[in-house]
């Protein structure tokens, strides 16, 4: 069927005979014969309106569950209608890396806007144009950490533990050791990161809000890290920062994110959006492209990728990371995202989200059996008991269209976001009970 | 052009939220920030005008040929978009309960299987966000794998000198060194040097076929022969199968593991540098060490699995499924005759176009090349002072996109092209032209190119300036 | 081209001016001309050990990184700070902008006088 080619069989005639050949398969002959396959055991091709039924078929298949209260490092959150008309626009969807300027100069700018409101979110000095997603981004920062003498990483255990599994990846692959720090009353005890710290230690990463939805003492955590001659790395939740203190104000030296939140659908897992962002002074140390403002010989403003000796493609086997293709996408999505709400949008996303988490951990520990497990305060997202098997309790409540809590054990992590209702909420607690 | 911070003004802004329906809670001052976030404040309207702007200076697929170098800049069918957007894939938790998404689960599924069969693999993770990330991913792989059997002296990867730059900097990145081995005269891996490169310290080689320059090497199972008998694994750099597909495969060439670009060879649209996507296959024996999860069918029934002796994860969730979507509606599409399909066409168009050049531009390798070849501008440069930047620069006046420049690195002046099956001869004709054009012009006036493009609102940047003193965001007050 | 005859060269294009025991490296105006524009030195700490015939810093265009390697075993005693603020320095005057001083200097590799390496980059 169709494979997008707009060469007719005839044409392609002429066009093998202008190029002096018999057959295609003429220009084949390096492949040895021993080697080529024969048919490709997969289906006929397909047409178009076939191509989409078949897609729409297990679209289907799957069950949108319509009122949401489970995050954990993924989360259900408005996306103004602009953001999709934005990066829907064939020009941003389909452009290569802007390598070159001069034809790309929206492409550059829109990162170059991104770059800064990161930065204005984080409070750090330089941000990239994105990496992967949170949990990659987290192990990169960890990694440019690195010095001669200081080459081993702490972690906070309060990590999201997709985020560790991905730091230990890394770590493993650069023969990095990791010292994993205990969680008490679900959170990170800066006595115990001191404790872990020594002269060997590179860097000390924690997360705030973590896991459990906790806020950790971040300033004592930081300090903590800089006592001991280490950089301090915080992976932040990127609509908290709406309120809360930012990594800069804090004094980390690396913040890292999964943007996500900042206008991409759920999309089961990915695209998303690594944030990162650092301290002037490790700016090339940085991995991933950064797009930097110049002019042309008229003098006229001009953005270029810059700093790019740093990269793969000039480095080789002496660069710090092998990344090239990133979330250029995505991180233009995050950049119509927050034009879209502004200082005084992005602080209601915040403050909307605390307090239906905190209204929706009211009802909820009123049901019998759920009660908070630790008693910190925390931002949108929390962990209870369950008097059930929680993913049991999970099945239940799907077949009412709810998607409840994240089962942790036998616990249950919770979370809302602006997208849930009072009412949304009341009728997951009255079927809460219903199902039990 | 006005940044969207210089359209700013207080007070204005879009009104996103409602108001909040339950008892506001506040935060203890310890918690927050002193001073919050300058982003802008910008009417809706103009913030709609601006990024159209921003639209109008990037060029996408459809604003011309895209004849970019081992970025296979094929056209983007637009019913790979409408699949990815359907809400039964766009409103999913990643961490819904598996019953509720087997339509997602038969998607990863069913694309592992598809370049599984298409690369001649026996299991495949699309964990992956990219390339380069699955390089990483690959690599690890072999290098799990010597550790498993006890066979830790193995810490060398070789890699030809045309390869791509992440080829060595992943080796680094898994604490490998690297050993580069050069090209022979025919452009391909120079077979003694291999011989003598390999030994009990080789972890395994890294190799892209055809390579860099567009050629296949004819010596292939001699090539992954040599790394195998002294121990070492081959490792498939996929980002140039597309003039293979179907028709050889890198599990059939001798292979042990691969990365496919989902955002090259399987049409998903590179964003202005992402979300890429990359399928990494492996033979049998490498499955333990595959990142999990990974899907298992059991009856009608999908499952999510931990593979034994994971290397770990490399992401959060799944890998870019949404990318992996659009990969799959490709692949859909195309099936069994359509991709070998798609694979000689490319061939035949960048074949056409080479032939179309080579009476005046030289070309590095002046024999027939797979999907791309490598123009040589070094000769013309010394007759007339014009580089491969300048031809390239040039080009942009006339709408085209130029060819990749300065790459592969053994050849000084070059510019790689790439013209993919999906453009027409009419498309490749023209293109023709206007390369002989500029070709023409710089035998005229070789000294007016230096300062192409002529037609752009602004002239080539200075990288230097920018490099040398980095604004990498903009401060209140700047112009 | 420019090769004042009191110092050493290497092959990889560096200069070393020896004075008793100390030793000043840089690169040379041969190897600043080839790389073009610098944009970034990047310089080692002071009190690290060099070793002849190793890289000890290294130098950015915009398109091209080169390594600097050391021709004499010793430890920096100083480093050309001013050249992280104006790395156009090297390019202005290769044999003015020392990358760093070295204590207990002494060469450890096969250097070239000035005649031997204007012969060697002909």
């Amino acid at each position: 069927m169709g494979s997008y080619l707009p060469s007719t069989p005839a044409e392609r005639e002429d066009m093998l005979a202008a190029i002096g050949c018999e057959s295609v398969d003429e220009l084949y002959r390096n492949v040895p014969q021993g080697v080529r396959c024969g048919a490709l055991d997969i289906p006929d091709g397909k047409s178009e309106m076939e191509v989409l039924s078949e897609l729409t078929r297990m679209a289907d298949n799957n069950t949108v569950l319509k009122s949401v209260f489970r995050g954990a490092g993924a989360y259900k959150r408005y996306i103004p209608s602009l953001v999709k008309t934005v990066t829907a626009n064939e020009a941003f969807l389909t452009a290569y890396t802007p390598y070159q300027a001069e034809i790309s100069q929206g492409v550059l700018q829109s990162i170059f806007e991104y770059q800064t409101m990161v930065c204005e979110l984080t409070g750090m000095d330089v941000s990239n144009a994105s990496l992967y997603d949170g949990a990659s981004a987290a192990a990169e920062a960890v990694l440019m950490c690195g010095e001669r003498k200081r080459t081993s990483v702490v972690v906070s255990g309060a990590l999201h533990p997709e985020t560790l599994e991905t730091v230990l990846t890394y770590c493993a692959a650069h023969d990095v050791e990791v010292t994993l720090v205990p969680v008490v009353d679900g959170v990170t005890r800066p006595e115990d990161f001191a404790a872990a710290i020594d002269e060997t230690t590179a860097c000390a990463l924690f997360q705030q809000p973590n896991f459990f939805g906790l806020l950790e003492d971040a300033s004592a955590l930081i300090e903590a890290t800089h006592e001991a001659g280490a950089k301090s790395v915080m992976a932040v939740d990127p609509i908290s920062l709406g309120l809360l203190a930012t990594p800069g104000e804090l004094g980390a030296d690396v913040c890292v994110a999964e943007g996500q939140s900042l206008g991409l659908p759920l999309s089961f897992g990915g695209p998303y959006l690594g944030i990162i962002a650092c301290k002037k002074a490790l700016m090339r140390k940085l991995p991933g492209r950064i797009v930097g403002q110049t002019h042309d010989s008229a003098g006229n403003r001009a953005f270029v990728l810059t700093l790019q000796a740093r990269e793969q493609h000039i480095r080789r086997e002496k660069a710090s990371s092998n990344i090239c293709s990133n979330q250029a996408l995505c991180a233009l999505a995050a950049g119509v995202y927050l034009s879209c709400m502004g200082p005084h949008g992005i602080r209601q996303a915040a403050s909307l989200s605390l307090s239906k988490a905190h209204y929706l951990a009211e009802q909820v520990c009123q049901v019998e059996g759920f009660a908070r497990v630790f008693a910190g305060e925390f931002f949108n997202e929390f962990l209870t008991t369950c008097p059930i098997d929680p993913e049991e309790l999970e099945e239940r409540m799907a077949a009412h269209g709810i998607l409840c809590g994240m089962p942790v054990g036998d616990k249950m992590l919770w979370c809302a976001t602006e997208v849930n209702t009072k009412e949304e909420i009341d009728v997951m607690v009255r079927t809460l009970k219903e199902v039990l | 052009m006005k940044l969207v911070f210089e359209l700013t003004r207080s007070g204005r802004g879009m009104s996103v939220l409602p108001g909040c329906d339950v008892p506001e809670y506040e935060l203890d001052a310890c918690w927050l920030h002193a001073e919050p976030p300058a982003l802008p404040e910008v009417a809706e309207v103009d913030l709609d005008r601006h990024y159209r702007a921003l639209s109008k200076e990037a060029f996408g697929v459809c604003d011309g040929f895209y004849p970019l170098g081992s970025c296979t800049m094929k056209y983007n069918p637009r019913v790979n978009e409408e699949a990815a957007s359907l809400p039964g894939f766009v409103q999913l938790h990643p961490l819904q309960p598996e019953s509720t998404v087997q339509g997602a689960l038969e998607v990863l599924h069913t694309a592992g299987k598809l370049l599984g069969e298409i690369t001649g693999m026996d299991a495949v993770t699309l964990q992956p966000a990219a390339g380069a990330h699955g390089e990483f991913t690959g690599v690890l792989l072999i290098k799990a794998y010597h550790e498993a059997a006890g066979d830790t002296a193995r810490t060398k990867i070789i890699v030809p000198d045309s390869a791509h730059g992440t080829n060595p900097a992943t080796a680094t990145m898994v604490g490998f060194t690297t050993v580069n081995v050069p090209s022979n005269e025919e452009g391909g891996v120079d077979l003694d040097a291999l011989r003598a490169a390999v030994g009990p310290d080789t972890a395994g080689l890294m190799l892209t076929n055809p390579n860099t320059l567009g050629i296949f090497d004819p010596n292939i199972e001699e090539i992954t022969r040599i790394v195998h008998e002294a121990g070492g694994l081959c490792y498939y750099d996929g980002a140039n199968l597309n003039p293979i597909m179907g028709i050889v495969r890198p599990g059939d060439m001798g292979f042990d593991c691969v990365h496919l670009n989902l955002h090259k060879t399987f049409s998903t649209p590179h964003g202005g540098g992402g979300p890429g996507a990359a399928a990494v296959g492996c033979k049998d024996f490498l499955a333990p060490f595959l990142p999990g999860p990974l899907v298992e069918q059991e009856g009608d029934s999908y499952r999510f699995v931990q593979p034994a002796q994971s290397i770990g994860r490399v992401k959060a969730f799944y890998g870019n499924f949404g990318v992996i979507v659009r990969a799959l509606a490709y692949v859909l599409a195309l099936g069994r005759e359509g991709i070998p399909e798609a694979a000689r066409m490319a061939v035949v168009n960048a074949n056409y176009l080479m032939k179309r050049l080579e009476g005046a531009y030289h070309m590095a390798y002046p024999r027939p090349c797979m999907h791309e070849f490598v123009i040589d501008v070094g000769p013309l440069k010394e007759e007339t002072g014009v580089s491969a930047l300048d031809v390239a620069k040039r080009l942009l006046d006339f709408g085209i996109h130029p060819p990749t420049m300065y790459f592969p690195l053994i050849v000084h002046e070059a510019l790689m092209v790439e013209p993919t099956e999906t453009e027409s001869r009419e498309t490749l004709d023209a293109a023709a032209d206007i390369f002989l054009r500029v070709y023409e012009e710089a035998r005229e006036d070789g000294e007016r190119l230096h300062g192409a493009p002529f037609t752009k609102r602004i002239g080539r940047p200075d990288e230097t300036a920018a490099a040398r003193n980095p604004l990498v965001r903009w401060m209140p007050g700047d112009e | 081209m420019n090769i004042p005859e009191n110092l050493h060269y290497t092959e990889t294009h560096e200069w070393c001016l020896l004075e008793g025991g100390m030793a000043r490296i840089g690169i040379t105006d041969y190897a600043q001309n080839e790389l073009g524009d610098i944009v970034f030195v990047n310089l080692p700490e002071v009190g690290d050990e060099v070793v002849a015939g190793e890289s000890f810093a290294d130098v950015e265009s915009v398109k091209a990184v080169s390594e600097v390697v050391s021709p004499v075993n010793g430890t920096v005693a100083e480093v050309n700070e001013e050249l992280l603020d104006n790395p156009a320095l090297v390019n202005e005057g290769a044999y003015d902008a020392w990358l760093i001083r070295v204590e207990n200097a002494e060469i450890g590799m096969d250097v070239m006088d000035a005649a031997g390496y204007a012969a060697f980059c002909e």
